[in-house]
C-alpha cells in the first residue's frame, strides 16, 4: 500500500492550484539545474536502475529507450515527442497530469530532452482534451516567463516545448502515426524500421514517450532510483496511476504501488465491487486492447505487467474496467469491436476489413443469431488479423475477441441455443457471416 | 474506418478567418520549423471549424490549404480522416456522447435515448439551430462515466435526468458550466479522496534535499563540476563537447545503434603499423580515423569485407551506399595485392 509521502502526483484530483508557485511547493522544479549538470548517461542509467517501464501500454523500459538515440547530434536535430493522445478506452490518467500537475510534465520533458540531447519537444494532445490543452499551455507560458525553459534559461539547457493537438483519431496514439499526424498528414502508421530513434519527426532522431513515463522521471532522479525501485515486485517496479472504471461503487483515478492486488486496489480506493465480490464477473485490466480476465483469476492477482501477462492479458495502461454479473459480455466486447472498426486507419486490409467483420459477427452473436461454428470462425479470423498489420491496432482489435471466446465461450453458446429454442425453423438454417 | 463525405450543399461559397483569430493562427504557425508549416494543418482546420460555426465547409478547407501552401487534396485527406472535423452543419451546442464500453457499462445507452428524445436523430440539427448530437468513441474520462462533450468541454457523471436538465437549459439559451454532476472532486472517488491528505505534501516540506542522490563520485565530493560554477546558460558545453569518443564508448554505442548487417572483425595491428587507408579514393583522414577506431587498419581487412560488413559500416558511417559506389573493396584488393608484390 503506497503512503502519501511516496506519491508523485500529489495534485491528482486538482484540490490545489496547478500554477507554478504551488507546483514548486509540491516539489516540482527542485534541483532541476543539478540534474542537467550531470551527463545524459547518468540520467539514462538512473532511469534504467529505477526499473521504470513505459506507461503507455507496451511496458518497454524507458531508460533503455532513451539510449537508442544517437550519441551525438549530427546534421539533424533530435526531438522528444510526448504522446498525450490518450484514447485507449478506460484510460484517463494523463489527463489528470496535464490539467492538475502540468509542471511535473514540463520538467520531465526538459530532463528527458537533455538525456537524449534534444532541444525541442512536442507534446501531442488528443484533440478532445481542450480544457487540458488550455491548462498545459498556461503552464508552459508560466515556465517560459519564469525563465525555466526557453533559450538561455535558468536550468542551463536550451529547450523549447510546444503543445500540439490532434483531432480525434485513436490511431494517432501509435507512435509513428502520431509523427505522421504531427507532420500534418493522415495518421497512418509507418513501417518500421527505420525506428523513430533513427528517422522520426521530420526524418530526425525522435523518441516518443507517454506522459506518465516522462512526468515521473524528475521525481525519480530527485528521490533516487532505488526509492522508485523499492515499490512493486522485481521487473515491475514503481508507482502507477490506476484508472478504475465500470461496475465499482466509486470509480476513480489513484496512484498506487505496482503489484498491488486487485482486491486491495478496489477495496481501498473504489469502495468495493457493485453488489459485492460475488457479483464480479470479469475485468479488463489494462484498457480495451487487452483480453478480459474472469473474476476468479483476477481477484487476488497482482496488478503488474508480468502477473497479468501470465494470465494471458496485460497491464497495458492500467485502465481497469470492472464488469459485474449484470453485464452482457458479448455486447460489451461487440462495442469494443465497433470502436476498433471506427478507429482503424484503413491502411492494412486485415485490419480495415477484419475489424468491421468481427464487429458485425459479434453484434449477431449478442442477439444469438449465429451458428455454433461461427465461434470458431470468429476465432480464426481474429488470429488472422493479429500480427498481420503494420501497427498493433490489428492485434488490439483481435485480443478482446480472443479473450471473450477463451473465457466465456459457454455464454455465446447459451445465447445461440436460447435464440434457437423457440425458433425450430432456424435450426440448420445457414446464417452466413456477412 | 469511418466513411466521411463533404457536404457541398450547405454553407456559403466563401470562407475567411475572423480577424480576432489571426493572432492564434500566428501562434500556431510559430511552433513549427519554417519549412514544415504543414504541421499546423490540424490546428488551423480546428480554428477554421470554430470560425465556420462548428463545421468545416469545403471553402474553409481551401483557405487553410492556401495559408499553408498545401495542395487542396492533402487538406481534404486530413479533414476527412480526423473525426473531430465535422463535415456537415451542426447546432450551436453540439453534444458528443461517449458510447464506448466504459461509458456503456455505466449507462451511456440511457443517455442516447435522452438525446434522441430531445434532439432527434444523430447529426440532425433542431429547428432553432441550438442543438445537435452524435455518438463518439472514448473521450478519455472513463472514471467519470457516463459523460458527454458539449462544444469544447466535458460534462461528467451524468444520469438521464441530469442530461435532460442540461439539454433543456441549453435549448433555452442558458449556458451550463461543465464539470462533474455528482458530489466529487474531478476524478477522486465519490465522498472524498482516500489519498493525498498529508499537509506536508503541499507546503514545500518535500524540497528539503540539498542535492541529488546517486551522483557519480567525481561530482559528489568537495570539488564541484566546473560547469556548476560557470555562467548559467551559454557556458554550458554542447553534447558534442561533452562526449568522449573513446574506443569503449564507440563499442558501447555500436551495441545500441541497432545497425543492420554485421560488424567487421577488428585487427590486432595498431593504426600506426597499418596501411595508409587514405589511398583508397573516398577515404579521407576523418574516415580513416573512424575506421581505425573500429579496428580496421589494413587493405586486406577491407578487401575481405562481406556484404553484411559493408552494410554495417555503411550504416555506422551514415554513408547511404558510398562504399559500393566508390568500390572500396575492389580498390582495397588492388592495393592489398600491390603491397604483397
Amino acid at each position: 500500500m503506497l503512503q502519501d509521502k511516496d506519491r508523485i502526483f500529489t495534485n491528482l484530483y486538482g484540490a490545489h492550484s496547478p500554477g507554478l508557485e504551488a507546483a514548486k511547493k509540491r516539489g516540482a522544479w527542485h534541483l532541476t539545474r543539478e540534474m542537467l549538470q550531470q551527463t545524459p548517461e547518468w540520467i539514462c542509467d538512473q532511469i534504467k536502475a529505477s526499473g521504470l517501464r513505459g506507461r503507455g501500454g507496451a511496458g518497454f523500459p524507458t531508460g533503455l529507450k532513451w539510449t537508442f538515440m544517437p550519441k551525438e547530434v549530427r546534421d539533424r536535430p533530435h526531438y522528444l515527442v510526448v504522446n498525450a493522445d490518450e484514447s485507449e478506452p478506460g484510460t484517463c490518467k494523463d489527463r489528470e497530469i496535464m490539467r492538475h500537475d502540468p509542471h511535473l510534465l514540463i520538467e520531465g520533458c526538459m530532463v528527458a530532452s537533455y538525456a537524449m540531447r534534444a532541444h525541442a519537444c512536442y507534446v501531442y494532445l488528443r484533440g478532445e482534451y481542450i480544457a487540458e490543452r488550455e491548462a498545459l499551455e498556461k503552464a508552459v507560458k508560466e515556465a517560459y516567463e519564469a525563465g525555466l525553459v526557453g533559450k538561455n534559461n535558468k536550468n542551463g539547457w536550451d529547450f523549447d516545448i510546444y503543445v500540439h493537438h490532434g483531432a480525434g483519431a485513436y490511431i494517432c496514439g501509435e507512435e509513428t502515426a502520431l509523427l505522421e499526424s504531427l507532420e500534418g498528414k493522415k495518421g497512418q502508421p509507418r513501417l518500421k524500421p527505420p525506428f523513430p530513434a533513427n528517422a522520426g519527426l521530420y526524418g530526425c532522431p525522435t523518441t516518443v514517450n507517454n506522459v506518465e513515463s516522462i512526468a515521473v522521471a524528475p521525481t525519480i532522479l530527485r528521490r533516487g532510483a532505488e526509492w522508485f525501485a523499492g515499490f512493486g515486485r522485481p521487473n515491475n517496479t514503481g508507482t502507477k496511476l490506476f484508472c478504475v472504471s465500470g461496475h465499482v461503487n466509486k470509480p476513480c483515478n489513484v496512484e498506487e504501488e505496482m503489484s498491488i492486488t486487485f482486491r486491495d486496489l478496489i477495496e481501498t480506493h473504489c469502495g468495493g465491487i457493485r453488489g459485492g465480490w460475488d457479483n464480479l464477473k470479469a475485468v479488463i485490466p489494462g484498457g480495451s486492447s487487452v483480453p478480459m480476465v474472469p473474476a476468479e483469476q483476477i481477484m487476488d492477482a497482482y496488478m503488474d505487467f508480468d502477473t497479468l501477462r501470465d494470465l494471458r492479458s496485460g497491464l497495458g495502461t492500467a485502465a481497469v474496467i470492472v464488469m459485474d454479473k449484470s453485464t452482457d459480455l458479448i455486447q460489451a466486447i461487440a462495442r469494443i469491436s465497433y470502436f476498433y472498426k471506427h478507429e482503424s486507419c484503413g491502411q492494412c486490409t486485415p485490419c480495415r476489413e477484419g475489424t468491421g467483420w468481427m464487429w458485425r459477427v459479434l453484434e449477431r452473436m449478442a442477439k444469438g443469431q449465429a451458428e455454433m461454428s461461427d465461434i470458431d470462425m470468429l476465432l480464426d479470423v481474429a488470429s488472422q488479423v493479429e500480427g498481420h498489420t503494420i501497427c498493433a491496432l490489428g492485434d488490439a482489435a483481435a485480443w478482446p475477441v480472443q479473450g471473450l471466446i477463451r473465457h466465456f465461450r459457454h455464454e455465446i453458446e447459451d445465447r445461440i441455443s436460447e435464440y434457437r429454442a423457440p425458433r425450430t425453423m432456424v435450426q440448420g438454417a445457414n446464417v452466413a457471416a456477412e | 474506418m469511418a466513411l466521411r463525405r463533404f457536404d457541398l450543399e450547405a454553407g456559403s461559397e466563401t470562407f475567411a478567418f475572423k480577424a480576432e483569430t489571426e493572432p492564434t493562427i500566428a501562434f500556431w504557425m510559430g511552433k513549427y520549423p519554417e519549412d514544415k508549416k504543414r504541421s499546423a494543418v490540424i490546428p488551423l482546420l480546428w480554428l477554421a471549424q470554430k470560425d465556420n460555426g462548428g463545421w468545416l465547409s469545403e471553402p474553409a478547407m481551401r483557405t487553410v490549404a492556401d495559408r499553408l501552401e498545401m495542395p487542396y487534396i492533402r487538406v481534404y485527406e486530413v479533414a476527412t480522416f480526423y473525426t473531430m472535423f465535422r463535415l456537415q452543419p451542426v447546432g450551436k451546442n453540439h453534444v458528443q456522447l461517449c458510447g464506448t464500453t466504459p461509458c456503456m457499462l455505466r449507462g451511456a445507452n440511457d443517455l442516447k435515448k435522452v438525446c434522441e428524445k430531445r434532439i432527434g436523430k444523430k447529426m440532425a440539427v433542431t429547428d432553432d439551430g441550438r442543438l445537435s448530437w452524435e455518438e463518439v468513441e472514448c473521450l478519455g474520462a472513463c472514471v467519470n462515466a457516463p459523460m458527454v462533450q458539449i462544444n469544447d468541454y466535458y460534462y461528467e457523471d451524468l444520469t438521464p435526468e441530469s442530461l435532460d436538465e442540461i439539454l433543456s437549459r441549453l435549448a433555452g439559451g442558458v449556458d451550463v458550466p461543465p464539470g462533474t454532476f455528482v458530489d466529487r472532486l474531478n476524478s477522486a472517488p465519490i465522498g472524498g479522496a482516500t489519498t493525498l491528505k498529508e499537509a506536508g505534501l503541499f507546503d514545500g516540506a518535500r524540497n528539503g534535499a540539498a542535492g541529488l542522490p546517486n551522483l557519480p563520485e567525481a561530482t559528489n565530493g568537495d570539488t564541484p563540476e566546473p560547469e556548476a560554477k560557470g555562467e548559467p546558460a551559454r557556458s554550458k558545453p554542447t553534447n558534442t563537447d561533452r562526449e568522449e569518443t573513446s574506443k569503449a564508448a564507440v563499442e558501447a554505442a555500436d551495441d545500441e545503434m541497432e545497425l543492420e548487417g554485421e560488424r567487421p572483425a577488428a585487427s590486432e595491428a595498431s593504426s600506426e603499423d597499418g596501411d595508409d587507408l587514405k589511398k583508397i579514393k573516398g577515404i579521407g583522414p576523418k574516415i580513416e580515423k573512424q575506421l581505425n577506431e573500429l579496428g580496421v587498419n589494413t587493405f586486406a581487412q577491407i578487401a575481405a569485407w562481406s556484404g553484411d560488413n559493408v552494410k554495417w559500416v555503411d550504416g555506422y558511417l551514415s554513408f547511404r551506399g558510398r562504399i559500393e559506389r566508390e568500390s572500396w573493396i575492389e580498390q582495397a584488393k588492388t592495393f592489398a595485392s600491390e603491397d604483397k608484390s
